[in-house]
């Protein structure tokens, strides 16, 4: 066996004094395997050595939270015995090396997660986000990662019903992709992954272990450089059909009383899985690695400890159960060894070739990982702009409108989801392109309601902002539907932890995620944070993912985004300031960058999102939809594109500049469309809960009208919306 | 009205299916690709997916699999068999159908909406069916259909084209063929019309809560002309 040394260690992507630090522990020097655990165990992704003590503040407790973080997935309650299992998860670094098999493995590792816990996995999202249109590798990472993404969860027939993209010169060398995944199961009967009792078999089930993905956890917790290409053969491959029928096998063991404890295998593979799980149960756990079904011939205990092949998972089983479970297994085609057994010597051995290959006690692997406290530096609010309101004056709304309807980031992403299998499960009734995907709870009055957000263009403005208006908008986007949030998981992107700049854009993301999901009541119960999305010295912007999970007690009042009736009234709800700073309008149409991102007022967000869901429940919203990107205008044209309708715009009651009114993002803003008969009811409920309100036009049958503006139809605004992402990407 | 739908290992609208039978009516029972033996049915429906991956051409495997056997035979016999997506592809790769489905052609995946056109009524499918034209759903990589001059030929003559891609008014055109399938053919029969393939899914579009509810005028009508 190779000598180690601290060089050799260093390669493992530790640092010096980590290395000494295991020595210490060790009392000696480790071998080559054990070295290979330590750096799967201790690397950023699986130690979260840099995020914990930020972590640990979230607020991750509610009424309705059955399982916060820690598990493979939260689990939060909906009502009737029913739980919904859901966590969001990245898979940057290997989406930008192998774009297909990156994001499908991403796909197929939170589906992992999620039924790991016995839930039937009901719908798939991702968050997605690439460097700007023009850079010569953002067309094929696209590409790539779409099919990817459609390839995996197409296959395993779960429905890909929702989602963001972005573009961004700051993703260019890194890109994002996000996936996740929200699972039904009954709370009664939940599997987790804490390991009990002696002496109880340690099963491996699912696809043969080979050489992919050695030190996949590793590389994504390094920066990139020019050699990144090399890295290829650290990108794990894909095989849904393998993993669907995993899904089926493991769910039909799970409707007995065999399994004590699962753990799929994801990042850092057997290791992570085997650790984690004598580690939670206070337990060692002994394998014969020579059991292990392998791909590949004359596999080292070093390769089979860190591969990172796919479709499969650990079990602890009760004793005397093995038989039962391996007849379920074979009925699939799948593997199944009994490769070891739970023990009370509190550590990990390994055996192979009747050799004792790796022996650490599991504390030190665990609990003495390295923790640091960085050093982190504030982001200061920037300074308003003063922006010079004659040069609006050249300006046409209509042109400006239709100018931001066909931005990158604001265009129709239909050449996207028309590639996911929204469908498939027959419970979709709100697809994706709009303010969430909804799901019914199969058989059940209920829906899930679920959308996927972030604003890196905010929380790079200001991170503390940032941080609290991306759960804003989670939680408005679920409002819009008619569903109650209930919870959220995150997926934290950043650049370089060791940088303060970086690191305080973590903290203070972190802060304001903390903050507005503490006074919503929109607790955090899983989340994932991918640090490193770093290349030559140039990181992302920080990019915080938000997934809400929010729940429809009768799926017949679910509310949608399209404008419904001729003469219909549209109102604002939320008061208007004309916040241009960071606008779209403010970047894309003026190229003015700096200022702070608008303000985020928890009191008035709760507030007029709850009132939204009174109006909801007596009946009175024909249709609704927060105002995010582009503002008021931006926010209606949506809506009478998604209804193939026209709008009329009355004069402006108020003394804004109209293109502040128009165009301004202030936040906690809904438009709803009512009927005009019902207006004074919705005007006292408004009123009665101080909720303010403007009345701004009306549904028409197809012509866009504004004050002295020549009218245009909606097909050109549909036009504008469309075609941008179709004709980059098929021509 | 007694239905079986079979399970592949990679079928995923298995459950769609017996969802959507069930609500119509039908007495469904699952039949897994292993057994030998299909119960008595009135009907057998091979459902969508990704039968065994689906990493060879799509349905070749499930087309060689022990319980197809008993599917020829059953269809031999004048039974009904519908397949749908993925069971359309296995059926052509029986031979109980004519041709083939290749990739589509934008080679890409596409799930939406599409209008087919119901072409002929005379048969245990569309018999009495109160709408010309339906708006159901696809899902699909490879629903191109294709075939030589000469079964396109043997199709028409024979009356099997069963349904096309059209728009709601029952136009047919190039701009309403989602995939590039000849002659915009979403569904065929085979010559004694007891067979039935189509890439369009009918059990995705059974209420107003989806995305259409033209479903039901395909199951309702199908259980009618059974009894």
């Amino acid at each position: 066996m190779n000598e180690v040394n601290e060089q050799i260690a260093i390669d493992h992507g530790l640092k010096k004094e980590e290395f000494s630090k295991i020595c210490d522990l060790l009392k000696r020097t480790p071998n080559l395997t054990e070295l290979g655990i330590f750096s799967a165990m201790w690397n950023e992704h699986c130690s979260y050595k840099s995020s914990k003590l930020h972590l640990k503040k979230l607020n991750t407790k509610g009424k309705k939270v059955i399982q916060g973080p820690g598990e493979n997935a939260g689990v939060i309650d909906i009502e009737d015995d029913d739980a919904i299992v859901f966590k969001i998860e990245s898979h940057n670094h290997p989406s930008f090396i192998e774009p297909y098999q990156g994001a499908a493995t991403g796909v197929g590792g939170i589906m992992r997660d999620v039924f790991t816990m016995g839930a039937r996995p009901i719908a798939n999202l991702n968050s997605i986000h690439f460097g700007s249109p023009q850079h010569p590798k953002t067309k094929n990472l696209l590409r790539g990662v779409v099919k990817g993404i459609g390839g995996y969860g197409n296959c395993m027939g779960i429905p890909t019903v929702g989602g963001q993209t972005s573009f961004d010169d700051s993703y260019n060398g890194n890109i994002l992709v996000n996936a996740m995944t929200l699972g039904l199961v009954n709370k009664n009967k939940i599997f987790y992954s804490k390991a009990a009792g002696v002496n109880k078999p340690v099963i491996y089930v699912g696809s043969k272990t080979g050489r992919d993905g050695i030190h996949g956890a590793s590389m994504a917790s390094a920066i990139f450089d020019d050699k990144i290409e090399e890295k290829k053969p650290t990108v794990q491959v894909g095989d849904p059909f393998t993993e669907k029928l995993l899904l089926e096998a493991c769910l039909e063991l799970m409707s007995g009383k065999s399994i004590i404890s699962i753990q799929d295998m994801g990042a850092a593979g057997l290791t992570s899985s085997s650790i984690e799980m004598a580690s939670k149960g206070n337990l060692g756990i002994e394998l014969n690695l020579n059991k292990v079904p392998c791909r590949e011939e004359k596999m080292t205990p070093y390769e089979i400890m860190l591969s990172e092949s796919q479709e499969r998972m650990l079990i602890v089983l009760e004793s005397g159960k093995e038989d039962e479970a391996k007849k379920i297994f074979d009925k699939w085609n799948l593997d199944f060894a009994v490769i070891g057994k739970t023990t009370s010597s509190k550590k990990i051995e390994l055996f192979f070739d009747d050799n004792i290959v790796a022996e650490i006690p599991i504390n030190i692997l665990a609990e003495n990982a390295p923790l640091y406290d960085r050093k982190w530096k504030k982001t200061k609010l920037p300074q308003k702009i003063k922006f010079n309101k004659d040069d609006f004056k050249k300006l046409k709304i209509t042109e400006v409108l239709k100018k931001i309807l066909s931005l990158p980031n604001i265009s129709s992403k239909e050449w996207i989801w028309q590639q996911y299998d929204h469908t498939v499960m027959g419970d979709t009734i709100q697809k994706p392109g709009s303010d969430s995907g909804v799901v019914r709870v199969h058989g059940t009055n209920k829906a899930v309601a679920t959308s996927v957000d972030s604003s890196a263009v905010y929380c790079y403005a200001h991170p503390l902002t940032g941080g609290k208006q991306v759960v804003c908008e989670s939680w408005r986007n679920l409002i819009s539907c008619g569903s109650k949030p209930i919870a959220i998981t995150n997926c934290l992107n950043f650049g370089n932890p060791e940088k303060e700049k970086n690191m305080g854009e973590f903290v203070e993301c972190v802060e304001g995620i903390n903050e507005a999901s503490k006074f919503l009541d929109y607790p955090v119960v899983s989340g994932n944070v991918s640090f490193y999305n770093e290349t030559k010295d140039k990181g992302i912007k920080p990019t915080p993912a938000i997934g809400g999970v929010g729940l429809i007690k009768d799926y017949k009042k679910m509310i949608t985004m399209s404008l419904k009736n001729n003469e219909n009234l549209i109102l604002v709800i939320g008061k208007t300031e004309g916040h241009i700073d960071q606008s779209v309008f403010a970047i894309n149409i003026l190229n003015e960058k700096k200022g702070p991102p608008p303000d985020i007022n928890l009191l008035n967000e709760k507030n007029n999102g709850e009132t939204i869901l009174k109006l909801i429940e007596e009946g009175l919203i024909k249709s609704a939809h927060d105002v995010s990107l582009g503002g008021i205008i931006t926010a209606v044209s949506k809506m009478a594109i998604k209804g193939k309708k026209g709008f009329k715009l009355n004069k402006l009651k108020v003394l804004i500049n109209k293109f502040d009114y128009y165009f301004g993002e202030d936040q906690g803003r809904y438009i709803i469309e009512i009927e005009p008969k019902n207006l004074s009811k919705v005007q006292k409920i408004l009123k009665d809960n101080s909720v303010h309100c403007d009345e701004i036009g009306l549904v028409t049958e197809k012509d866009i009208i504004l004050d002295k503006e020549p009218i245009i139809h909606i097909d050109d605004l549909v036009k504008s919306n469309t075609n941008w992402l179709k004709e980059y990407m098929d021509k | 009205m007694k239905s079986a739908v079979i399970i592949f290992p990679g079928s995923n609208c298995d459950r769609d299916m017996d969802v959507a039978l069930k609500k119509f009516g039908f007495k469904n029972q699952m039949v897994w690709h292993d057994d030998q033996e299909i119960p008595k049915s009135d009907l057998i429906v091979l459902p969508g997916g990704f039968s065994y991956g689906d990493y060879l051409r799509c349905g070749s495997i499930a087309g060689k699999s022990k319980i197809i056997k008993s599917v020829i035979e059953f269809a031999n016999s004048g039974g009904l068999v519908l397949g749908i997506c993925n069971g359309f592809q296995i059926l052509t790769e029986t031979g109980l159908l004519p041709g083939v489905l290749l990739q589509n052609k934008y080679q890409k995946f596409i799930c939406k909406n599409v209008h087919v056109k119901i072409n002929n009524k005379e048969n245990k499918y569309f018999k009495n069916i109160k709408k010309e034209v339906l708006e159901l759903h696809i899902a699909h990589n490879e629903g191109n259909y294709f075939c030589s001059k000469d079964e396109l030929k043997s199709l028409i003559n024979n009356n099997q084209i069963a349904v096309t891609y059209c728009n709601e008014n029952g136009k047919e055109s190039d701009e309403f063929n989602p995939n590039g399938a000849l002659s915009n053919i979403a569904g065929i029969f085979n010559k004694n019309k007891n067979i039935l393939g189509m890439m369009p899914h009918p059990e995705r579009v059974i209420d107003k809560s989806l995305s259409s509810d033209d479903g039901n005028f395909f199951f309702e009508n199908l259980i009618e002309n059974l009894k």
